[in-house]
């Protein structure tokens, strides 16, 4: 693993999440940047794929489930070459294969459309199953948000996954610890996230998300893992890498305007510098 | 019709998973603890490892389909209509309607004919619900032949199909030599030039009932079964239309939504004529005997004659 490697990418699919929101002039660019590290990870890294070959059988298959992200899941498919990068600013546009929540129809790459809150994990659970029953050596991955685990087909997914024992199948909680109506807690407290994956039969890690050693690791741990799924907890910072979006839960779904968005790429060319 | 062999289409929706488990490699089942009752047992006996216990959540179901469907699966997701259509309408919607994954829903205990269990079992809302997905095919087929004939067309047909199957046992009355199942293509059973009566699923049999009541008082009834609700075969029906003046839709289900909605959808823009819907008239129902609610919600052949024969005076 080449950590700064990873880093300039992850800095890079920043830089399209904010271009393609700001283009589109909505969008959800705080869960995006929040999730970007492990995006990065995922495809730069982690899984077996092959952006000639987007449907070839033997892929690793990764499921959106917080499907608002796709700002996030554009960028990283594009930087990796399933499209072109310049195509990110056609986000929303009339006429765009680019729809605001991923489309598997129209879209390289993407495994799953995804975007009703809750619903991905059971395709991915589908997939994982699938998986097990054909004796396929491909592995599930699947993000959620810490919001939108209030949803209770999460834990139907949970259950299924856990009771049937699918060590393929790896669950993301992107814990940025916002959703739109303000903080987590505040809103419908989902803690402890861990304990109630744990409670579920998962083995369960807790990482800092924008660590690449952490969720290098943690997806090493994941994979090793026999008879029971993974869960990661991720814990995150929503927003990061843009100075005033950061920690802001008003940045969940809206799009910054032109001097915000000059603001938004200078802050992360100065931490591309940094790099 | 009283000697006539009766079988209930749920029945005829496991055997025919099982019948074509072999032929159809990649064809695998779900239930939702239903399993003893939406019949897929005989399938899950046979083929143990295809068959899918997801446990009491539907909507999960629904999802894990998708994602077997992902993968070149066939799915079949088996569990009362009122939870395959109802519970999971949004997961059948966007996790299969959607991204037009192949997964089929096979929905029993459809309608007022659950009986004894009562009106929040009895399911009169899921044609209505799933007709309004784009792409998605809608079958309530009328007696155990067809609902095996359906079974298979669904299999081969690219796409997400909706089934409708019932608890009663139904007469079976397609057990002929020359019997075609084509999705989108309605069956004529009785020429009329009165009236064309156009029924689906167990109200079929009850249809040609009536229709040979009408004719002793003279009413000569033209009887088209409807298998396929969506594609819905607009040519025959219009033709129909056209040609008998006046039509009435018998149905199952709520008269909000259903099979006589999808004919007036089609007539007032092709062939506008009076119409009469036969079916639920908004209401829920109710514990019962499943004959016996028919008959008091005047969906048996005596309840249809009736109403045809104030709708024709």
């Amino acid at each position: 693993m080449d950590t700064l490697a990873l880093k300039k990418t992850a800095n890079e699919v920043r830089k399209g999440i904010v271009t393609a929101v700001h283009s589109a002039k909505s969008g959800h660019p705080g869960g995006s940047l929040s999730a970007a590290d492990i995006l990065t990870y995922l495809y730069f890294e982690e899984m077996n794929i092959d952006p000639k070959d987007p449907k070839k059988a033997d892929r690793d298959r990764f499921v959106l489930s917080k499907g608002h992200i796709a700002p996030g899941l554009y960028s990283t498919l594009a930087h990796r070459g399933y499209f072109p990068v310049e195509d990110l600013e056609t986000l929303r546009h009339v006429g765009s294969y680019l729809q605001g929540h991923p489309d598997m129809k129209h879209i390289p790459g993407v495994d799953m459309s995804s975007g009703s809150l809750g619903q991905g994990g059971s395709a991915a659970v589908g997939m994982a199953l699938a998986g097990k029953m054909d004796n396929a050596s491909y592995r599930v991955f699947c993000l959620f948000g810490d919001g939108e685990i209030q949803e209770g087909q999460v834990w139907e997914a949970a259950m299924f996954a856990g009771a049937r024992k699918l060590d393929n199948l790896v669950f993301i909680v992107d814990n940025n610890g916002l959703q739109i109506d303000g903080s987590i807690e505040d809103v419908c407290s989902p803690y402890p996230i861990a304990d109630k994956f744990r409670a579920f039969n998962f083995n369960v890690i807790e990482i800092d998300a924008h660590d690449f050693g952490q969720i290098g690791d943690a997806f090493q741990k994941a994979k090793e893992t026999k008879g029971m799924p993974t869960a990661i907890i991720a814990k995150s910072v929503k927003g990061k890498g843009v100075s005033f979006m950061e920690n802001q839960a008003s940045w969940h779904g809206s799009a910054p305007n032109d001097e915000q968005y000059a603001q938004a790429i200078a802050d992360l060319e100065k931490i591309g510098e940094s790099l | 019709m009283a000697d006539v062999k009766k079988i209930a289409t749920r029945e005829s929706y496991g055997n025919a998973l099982a019948e074509l488990a072999l032929d159809y490699p990649d064809l695998v089942v779900l239930d939702a603890d239903l399993a003893a009752a939406t019949k897929t047992g005989v399938f899950k006996k046979a083929y143990p490892e295809r068959h899918i216990d997801c446990g009491i959540a539907e909507s999960n179901m629904v999802g894990i389909a998708a994602g077997l469907a992902t993968t070149g699966k066939i799915p079949f997701v088996s569990s009362f209509a009122m939870f395959a259509a109802g519970r999971a309408f949004e997961q059948v919607r966007n996790s299969v309607g959607y991204p037009k994954l192949n997964v089929k829903i096979g929905a029993t205990h459809a309608g007022i004919s659950v009986g004894e269990d009562g009106a929040t079992h009895q399911c009169c809302e899921d044609i209505a619900l799933m007709r309004t997905i784009p792409g998605m095919v809608v079958i309530n087929p009328s007696d155990d032949v067809e609902a095996k004939a359906a079974v298979k067309a669904a299999l081969d047909h690219q796409g997400p199909v909706y089934l409708r199957f019932g608890r009663l046992a139904v007469p079976v009355i397609n057990d002929t030599p020359d019997y075609k199942f084509e999705i989108g293509k309605g069956v004529v059973l009785r020429e009329g030039k009165d009236v064309t009566l156009i029924a689906t699923g167990l109200e079929v049999s009850e249809t040609l009932a009536a229709a040979e009541k009408l004719a002793a008082d003279g009413i000569d009834a033209k009887v088209i079964n409807i298998h396929t609700i969506k594609p819905l075969d607009e040519d025959l029906v219009t033709a129909a239309a056209k040609e008998t003046g006046k039509v009435v839709t018998v149905e199952e289900h709520s008269v909000i939504g259903g099979l006589g909605s999808a004919v007036c959808d089609c007539l007032c823009a092709k062939a506008p004529v009076p119409v009469l819907k036969i079916g639920v008239n908004d209401t829920f129902g109710e514990s019962g005997p499943a004959a016996e609610l028919i008959k008091k919600y005047g969906l048996d052949a005596e309840g249809i004659y009736a109403k045809v024969k104030e709708f024709m005076s």
